[in-house]
Order: C-alpha cells, then structure tokens, then sequence
C-alpha cells in the first residue's frame, strides 16, 4: 500500500489578483501526485491559517506578488503559532526579491521560490521536506 | 533531397497553431482569401486602420502607466512625464482602492498606495490631477470593480475645476468579465457586475458622449496564458456581451458602440501580432455593422490600446526587456494602434522607476521622430506575409469566437470557471515548454548568465504614506456633511436594489464625499459578492 499523499495548501493571501503562478503551480503539484488545496483569490491570513488546520494539510504555500511579502508573512507567523502549524511545511513564492530571503526564513518560512524557480526545484523541496522519517 | 529543399525544413509553428511557410507569394494570399478584404484605410472594414492619414495626421498617444504611494506623489509622476512629452495618463490604483475598500479597512493592511494610488474620496482625485489641462492630457483609468465609482469620481473632479463633462474626452478600463479571467479585482456577482458595466455606458451615452466608459481587455487574458486568438475572440466575445446587455435596455448601437475601446499585448512574433490587430479590425468592423446592424462607420471601429507585453518580459537579465520593449513598441506602431503603453524593463520585479518609465516613453518617440514610422499608413500592408497571416487570423478568431457560442456564451463559460481552467492549462503548458527549452526564451533557457543582484531598483513602501492617506480620510469624513452622505449612501442602496441606473446616486454620493469603500459596502448590500469558481 502506498504511503498516504502529501496535501498541499496553495493560497493567495491579500488583494493581489495575480493567480497565474499560482495555478500554474497547483498543476504542476498535482502532476506529481500530491493533493492539493488552492483557496482562490483575496484571503485574509486568518482565513487561510483555518483551512490549513482544519484541512490538516503538511504544506502551506503562499503566493504573493504585490510586494507585501513581508508584512503577510510576519502575520501569517504569529496565526501558524496560534494554530499550532508549526510543524507544517511552510514555502513562500511570487515576486519576491533575492534581498527578502533572509527576513523571510528569520520569520519561519522554509521554502523560498521566486519566479523563475524551476516547477520541478518546487516539487522536489517538498517532496524531500515531508519524506517520513526512517523512509 | 539536399538541406536547401523548401520541403526539408522542420516545420514551424506560430503561438496561435499557424504553420509558418518558409516563402509567401500571391497564391498564398489568393489560397487564404485573397487581398479582397484589405481596402483602404479610414473606409470600412478598416483593415489597414481606421483613419485616413493614421499617424500623418495625428500619431498615437504615449500613455504609460503610472500612479503609486499617496495622490501628492502621483501628481509629481504625472507632471515629470508629461514634461517629458508624453500625451496622456494612465491611472494605476493600489488594491484597496480596486478592490472597494478603504485606507484604514483591514485587508487593506500593508497595500495601501502600493502598487498605485490610494484613493478614498472625490480630496485624493482633486490632489492627484491638481495643475493638469484635462481638455490637452486625456486621462485612463485602469480601473474595474469599482469602476463606477471611480468614474463618477474623475467626472465631478472635473466638473469642480470647471470642465465639462459633455466635452469631456478620457477612458476607464471598466472591463469587469476580463477581471473574472485575470487580474481579479472583482467584487460583486457576474450579472450585478455586467449590469454596472451597463450603467456606465447608459449614463456616459447621455452625459459624457466623448467619454470611453469602457476598455475591452484582451490584455490580461493573454497575460493569463490565452493564445492571440483567442485574446481577440474572448475580448470580442466580451465586448458583445456589453453590448447585448446595453441594447437590451432599448439603446441604439450608434448610441454608445463609437466610444468602446480594446486593450490588447503585443508580446509574441512580430508578424502574428500585426496580422492580429488587421484582422481584428476587420472583424470586429464585419460584427458592428452586419450583425449590430450599426449605420455610423465611428460605431465599427476598433480603436485600441496595444502595448505593454509584460507577459513576455524576464526577471532574468532585466535590461533585456528594453530591447523587448523596444520591438513591442515597433509590433505596436506597426498594427495601426491609438494608443501605445509599454511595460518598463523594471516591471518584472517592480512598480517602474522613473528612469524606466522615462526610457520606456523615449522608446516610443524615438520610433516617432528617428524612425520613420509615423510617415506611412500600414507600412506592411500588401506583404504577402502578413496579408495571409491576416486572412488566416480572422478565420481562427472567428471559428474561437464560434467555439465559445456552442459552449453557451462568454458570460457562462466565465462563470462556470471553463475560460479560467482553460487559459491557465496553456500558461502550465506554456511554462512547462520554456523549461524543457521547446520554447526558447533568451536569458531564461538560453543565453543564461550567472546574476548577483539585478541592476533593478525597487520601489519602496512607506508606512508614512498609509498613515497620512488615513489621516487625510478621516480628516474629510469629520469635514463632510454627515446627513448628506447618509442620504446619497441610501440613494445608492435603494437605485443599486431597484435596478435604476445606479451612477446618478454615486455620483451625487462622490460629491458628498462618500469614500469607496462606503459606496462599494451599499452596492455589496444589493448584489452580494463574486464567488471564485475553482476548476482545473
């Protein structure tokens, strides 16, 4: 019997209308066999901190690309303590410059992916984050 | 068969799914239709352009997008770039803002004045265009869920500085189907949002006839992954759906189908891209006059914005994307457009710079004033090349557009979510092509070069400018007659329940200085609020 499948939530966190990237990464997600949640547009952290307790996913990727990276992240920190999410995988992409990198992992985010990050380097990170132990 | 062979080489094929020919002549012209529909411009079906003399007469206007942090600092943006020569703005909001909400409302935390200007009441447009000539620099307004709002805005600032709004010229992008596709700056339901669309078309074919209430966006549908097909065939088929909607209210054609506009990319092959806009003119032309059944030949034309291309930009080796522009801006001058807009090299990472947003403005007029392209109309006419490119073109936009019919209409497909899955499948495909390197993009799979920091400079945010933004507002919501605004809130109310024309009540609520979010809170108590549909 095959291990359970890894869930993922990907979510839009704020008023940034932009879901290319996003979808684009639900696809390629699925594609390599995980199940996958994508919330839609315009969710508050609060409201996506709840679907990723209530939904008990292992990842929780946020996309954002209107440039409030930080200020969504430092609330969605304090909400992942609050739910007790801290186990969770936590990856972050969109347009976000090389210079937030660091304040972005201080902050407790795992996974950076900016655009242009390979699909496959998302996959991958995932994938070797949430291996159960002892394989 | 040696290398030289015409039927050795590989086959190549465009975005759109036309095999390109290796050579053109008359017979391929003669085989896709012939030269039979290319006429003269300025005369019906407008496939060389819609006026005579084109840029002889009056070239394209320079409207580069523009517009961030608090309405003091947008002004100076505007300023500096029309002293720099360009001929018209191009209004970007921040979120909030297009979102119908206010400075200090909580979702709107960390966006305000972001990625344009913030705007609470009728004070913030009086700053913002405070010392510009409205009747010698037309103003757009990229604005789309609140749209009514914002119009009724710009027109009682402009009716306070003394304009009037009967000869008043300008746009607003108040294309709201296109927001459900991309971008997302929805609010109210699909039908409740078709209908305000509706009322602003209603109102300005009474009160503002210069006034372009409407910019039909193919833009953002190709930014979301559409092929230039269909971003012409989901933009036509979306302009009908206004159209339907208005002509349903007992309005005649030749009342207000002169003061649509289209937004369109230009990203992509050369080529295609101006065979797109021809055969967008000629088309739309044919579905105005023989299916609308319009008499003024003004109600046929496809006037147009076609710039931008940020979907073909790279973050990768930023400064690539001035020469991208650069060509962008040649497809663009080369379709016969009315007005050119193009995405600043920074625009990957960032709002634009100044300097970028100078260089993009320089790239336009260079090509006006160095490089001949405003002497000639539809330089490329004739070319066996493009004219079957062209043929080609409309027969495919025509059988996308047919495509969307049989599967029960623009309006439903989008609210079903069907033209959503369907684009962001090709924009996976799309990406999933560049990685392999099926799709060659110079500096992303090809041509790498290893990049410490790009020489990009990123726009700052000041928490300072969100704070004085809500001090300004509840400075004028303590200055406001507060029994006037409740009443003009109400009106909104009751017009928005009772299917009146709802701009006449926004427009006297504006005046009373009524925020956006106030006006946007009454319409929601009427419509209710979009629902996305998730498919994939």
């Amino acid at each position: 019997m095959s291990a359970e499948r890894i869930k993922v939530l990907i979510a839009k966190p704020g008023l940034d209308g932009h879901d290319v990237g996003a979808k684009v990464v639900v696809r390629a997600l699925m594609d390599a066999g995980f199940e996958v949640i994508y919330t839609g547009l315009r969710k508050s952290p609060a409201e996506i901190a709840a679907v990723a307790r209530d939904e008990d996913v292992d990842v929780i990727g946020l996309s954002v690309l209107s440039g409030s990276h930080l200020p969504i992240c430092r609330k969605f920190a304090a909400l992942r303590r609050e739910h007790g999410l801290e186990t969770k995988l936590w990856v972050v992409g969109g347009n976000i410059p090389e210079k937030d990198r660091a304040e972005l992992e201080r902050i407790g985010v795992d996974g950076v992916f900016p655009f242009g990050s390979p699909l496959a380097s998302i996959v991958e990170f995932i994938r070797s984050r949430t291996a159960p132990a002892g394989g | 068969m040696s290398q030289r062979d015409p039927r050795n080489v590989p086959p190549v094929v465009s975005e759109s799914g036309i095999e390109i020919q290796p050579l053109y002549t008359a017979s391929d012209v003669a085989a896709s239709g012939g030269f039979a529909g290319i006429g003269r411009p300025g005369r019906f079906p407008f496939t060389r352009g819609i006026h005579e003399l084109m840029y002889r007469h009056r070239p394209f206007t320079m409207r580069q997008y523009a517009g961030f942090g608090t309405p003091e600092e947008t002004n100076r943006r505007f300023k500096y770039l029309i002293t720099n020569g360009q001929t018209g703005l191009n209004v970007a909001f921040d979120l909030p803002t297009q979102c119908g909400l206010d400075s200090d409302a909580g979702m709107a935390e960390g966006e305000v004045g972001r990625v344009g200007m913030a705007v609470d009441t009728l004070r913030d447009f009086e700053i913002a265009f405070d010392g510009i000539d409205l009747e010698k620099i037309t103003v757009s307004l990229t604005i789309n869920g609140s749209a009514a709002i914002l119009i009724a805005m710009y027109f009682a600032m402009a009716t306070k500085r003394g304009y009037d709004v009967a000869k008043l010229r300008g746009t607003a992008q108040n294309d709201i189907l296109k927001e459900f596709v991309g971008r997302g700056t929805w609010i109210f339901p699909v039908e409740p949002s078709i209908r305000l669309v509706g009322d602003t078309i209603e109102y300005c074919a009474e009160h503002a006839p210069l006034y372009s209430p409407v910019s039909v966006c193919g833009y953002h549908i190709r930014e979301s992954g559409a092929n230039p097909v269909q971003e012409m065939a989901y933009g036509f088929a979306i302009a009908r759906a206004y159209i339907d909607h208005v002509l349903q209210r007992g309005l005649d054609i030749d009342e207000f189908a002169s003061r649509l506009s289209f937004n369109f990319d230009v990203h992509g092959n050369l080529f295609e891209q101006v065979a797109k806009f021809r055969a967008g003119r000629r088309l739309w032309a044919q579905i105005v006059r023989d299916e609308y059944g319009a008499k003024n030949p003004k109600s046929a034309w496809l006037r147009m914005i076609a710039g931008g291309g940020g979907g073909g930009l790279t973050v990768e080796q930023p400064e690539n994307n001035i020469v991208r522009g650069a060509y962008y801006a040649l497809i663009s001058a080369l379709s016969g457009t009315q007005t050119m807009a193009l995405c600043s090299y920074d625009e990957a990472y960032t709002i634009p710079s100044e300097k970028a947003a100078r260089i993009s403005l320089r790239t336009m007029q260079i090509l006006l004033e160095e490089m001949g392209l405003r002497d000639t109309v539809d330089p490329l006419g004739g070319s066996y090349y493009v004219e079957t490119l062209t043929n080609q073109m409309e027969e495919r936009i025509r059988a996308a557009m047919a495509e969307v019919e049989r599967q029960g209409g623009i309006v439903k497909a989008i609210a079903e979510g069907h033209v959503q899955n369907a684009v962001s499948r090709q924009a996976f495909a799309r990406l999933c092509q560049i990685e392999t390197g099926a799709i060659r993009k110079v500096g992303v799979n090809c041509y790498r070069v290893e990049e410490d920091q790009p020489g990009v400079e990123f726009h700052p945010f000041r928490a300072a400018d969100c704070e004085a933004q809500i001090t300004r507002l509840n400075a004028v919501r303590a200055e406001r007659d507060r029994a006037r605004v409740g009443a003009a809130l109400e009106r909104v109310l009751a017009d928005a329940r009772a299917s009146r024309n709802v701009m006449p009540a926004i427009l006297e609520a504006v005046q009373a200085y009524a925020s956006v979010g106030e006006i946007t809170d009454r319409l929601v108590a009427a419509f209710g609020r979009y629902r996305e549909p998730i498919r994939f």
